[in-house]
């Protein structure tokens, strides 16, 4: 057979593309404990998450989605998975998780498009500083990219979306990553251009 | 019919993709077919002797569309391989004695990746002249470059595939000689469309696809003045006088040089046609769909192309949600390149990264008819409504 696999989505992409569930339409009163915002419009990709929380567990979320129709699928399909979800299971979804949902993407629509276990996570620490909750999962999820110099993903984060450093070359400078064994550089210069993305940076 | 196929019965087939590819003209694909027992046109019995003149006849055919004589036009797989042929003897003449290569920012890929290549593999200089905010050469800018007297060629498009925006290449030649360097042309994209002429525009080495004006894929041709360098890129046969070896093909250099004459032919009142729908379906979007831009300079368009940007709609699920309706439409967003980046065309011409995100070309052609513009009318602002309710409008 021919391989049609670079462009073809799969059947649940496709539905959740053309029917995509827990859309916040424009009528509906949704009042949310917790607000996420990813991406931008000059990124290709943007997403916002919306939740209501009560017992510590996802009540009902909405979402909005600027982006490819995988990007659309991915946070339609996260929607529903995360409905009843504790606030640490929600916090705990991968885009591995989203992928395997969707029935697989193409392997060029991976990073670029899921967004929406970001936009989710951002919703959720917008609920616990609201409510002044501690956030155990923001620590829990944190991993260690440059052992050398010991630089968390999450340190690059901060640094990314205060716009502390604009290029790789000035993330190495501000912090030492990847200047030692230089091992970490590869993974982490993906990660600085994920997290760009992410914020809205192009 | 060679499109239309894709059709499921009782479904609208509407095809708006004709600068990616068009669909054979049904005379040449008749052609295609009597030639698939051609033998080898460099055989020295009759049945090679005959498929040789068919070769002959299209490279007629070829001549005509493009206005040179019929000994400058060598076929080739398409204008790609045209592309890196002229680009390869730039090469070999700066090798030679030195000075660098001039092109421009919005060239296909098959110039720019390649200019790229050459700076890597063989520290080959080159600048890309920047184009303006109609997507249009800054002929002061090329000049500028040209000036400096180092230019051994000089590359511009004839039109951009993309915008469809048509380039000032006869004035671009004029300067280009002026300050000694050999002129080029990818003219892929303006054969058919829009006025060429080989000749007349005094270029010296000018590329096209026959698969772009509804002759098939993998045969193309680069036309050479006589006289001017040249350097095959395929060498070990002597076909193409030396010029380019390997088999000739003649099963489809025919039909190919059959689609040249209708090209020919039929530009003044297919370009008259082409504008008229192109022109209705750009005041319908107006009309029925808000906050929406057009990319390129509208005064030098070639007929069939209308690049449009919808705002807060990326061009992929618009690109998707039409393909539903079995509208074929093309976009310049990033998802469609595989990359992070939209279309660096229309980034070069000034289009904001928003908008080449959410951009969609339409191209039309010859089989394309007032109802496929109304079907496209009917279908697309529902489409971009339904879009935008769940987008995010680019909320902080």
């Amino acid at each position: 057979m021919i391989d049609l696999n670079e462009w073809t989505y799969s059947k649940i992409v496709m539905e959740h593309f053309r029917n995509p569930h827990n859309i916040l339409s424009e009528n509906e009163k949704f009042i949310p404990d917790g607000e996420g915002n990813v991406g931008s419009l000059a990124c290709g990709d943007q997403m916002y998450v919306a939740l209501q929380i009560s017992d510590g567990k996802v009540k009902d979320i909405r979402w909005l989605t600027y982006g490819c129709a995988s990007a659309i699928a991915s946070t339609s399909i996260m929607s529903d998975m995360v409905k009843g979800m504790s606030l640490e299971q929600a916090y705990e979804i991968t885009p591995e998780q989203i992928v395997s949902a969707l029935d697989g993407l193409p392997e060029h629509k991976f990073h670029c498009s899921v967004l929406g276990d970001k936009a989710l996570r951002a919703a959720i620490d917008d609920y616990l500083k609201k409510n002044n909750l501690p956030n155990p999962y923001k620590a829990k999820s944190v991993k260690i990219i440059c052992e050398c110099k010991n630089i968390t993903d999450q340190r690059i984060d901060e640094l990314v979306a205060s716009q502390e450093v604009r290029t790789f070359a000035e993330l190495q400078e501000k912090t030492g990553l990847g200047t030692v064994c230089g091992k970490c550089k590869a993974k982490a210069q993906d990660l600085f251009a994920e997290l760009r993305h992410i914020h809205g940076f192009v | 019919m060679a499109i239309e196929s894709e059709k499921n019965e009782g479904e609208r087939f509407t095809y708006l993709d004709n600068n990616a590819t068009t669909p054979m003209l049904e005379q040449a694909r008749i052609a295609l077919a009597e030639r698939l027992l051609d033998g080898n046109a460099s055989s020295m019995y009759a049945l090679g002797r005959k498929s040789k003149a068919f070769v002959e006849d299209a490279r007629k055919g070829f001549a005509e569309l493009l206005g040179c004589v019929p000994d400058d036009v060598i076929f080739t797989s398409g204008a790609t391989e045209s592309n890196d042929t002229v680009l390869n003897i730039a090469k070999r003449l700066i090798r030679e004695k030195g000075g660098r290569i001039l092109s421009s920012a919005i060239e296909h890929p098959s110039i720019i990746e390649t200019l790229k290549r050459f700076e890597a593999d063989d520290g080959v200089e080159y600048s890309l002249c920047p184009v303006d905010g109609g997507g249009r050469i800054i002929v002061s800018e090329l000049e500028k470059e040209l000036v400096k007297g180092d230019v051994v060629l000089t590359s511009i498009m004839a039109a951009n595939n993309e915008t469809g925006v048509i380039q000032p290449i006869s004035q671009a030649c004029d300067l280009a000689h002026r300050h000694g360097s050999l002129f080029h042309t990818d003219a892929t994209q303006i054969l058919g469309k829009g006025d060429f002429d080989f000749n007349a525009g005094g270029y010296d080495y000018a590329s096209c696809s026959a698969h772009k004006f509804y002759g098939p894929k993998g045969v193309g041709a680069l036309v050479v003045r006589s006289g001017r360098p040249y350097y095959p890129l395929l060498t070990g046969g002597h076909q193409e006088g030396g010029r380019r070896s390997g088999t000739y093909n003649s099963t489809c250099a025919y039909a190919a040089g059959i689609a040249a004459r209708a090209a020919k032919a039929d530009i003044r009142s297919e370009a008259g046609r082409l504008a008229a729908l192109r022109d209705r379906l750009r005041e319908g979007l107006l009309e029925r769909v808000p906050d929406i831009s057009f990319n390129g300079n509208p005064d030098y368009l070639v007929p069939n192309t209308l690049n449009v940007s919808f705002r807060n709609v990326e061009g992929e699920s618009i690109l998707l949600m039409l393909d539903f309706e079995g509208i074929c439409v093309s976009t310049g967003s990033a998802c469609a390149t595989g990359s992070l980046e939209p279309s660096y065309v229309l980034l070069a011409s000034g289009t904001p990264i928003e908008d080449a995100h959410s951009s969609i070309r339409f191209s039309l052609g010859r089989e394309n008819t007032g109802e496929d513009i109304d079907y496209v009318l009917e279908k697309l602002p529902p489409i971009i409504e339904r879009l935008r309710q769940i987008s995010t409008r680019g909320r902080k």
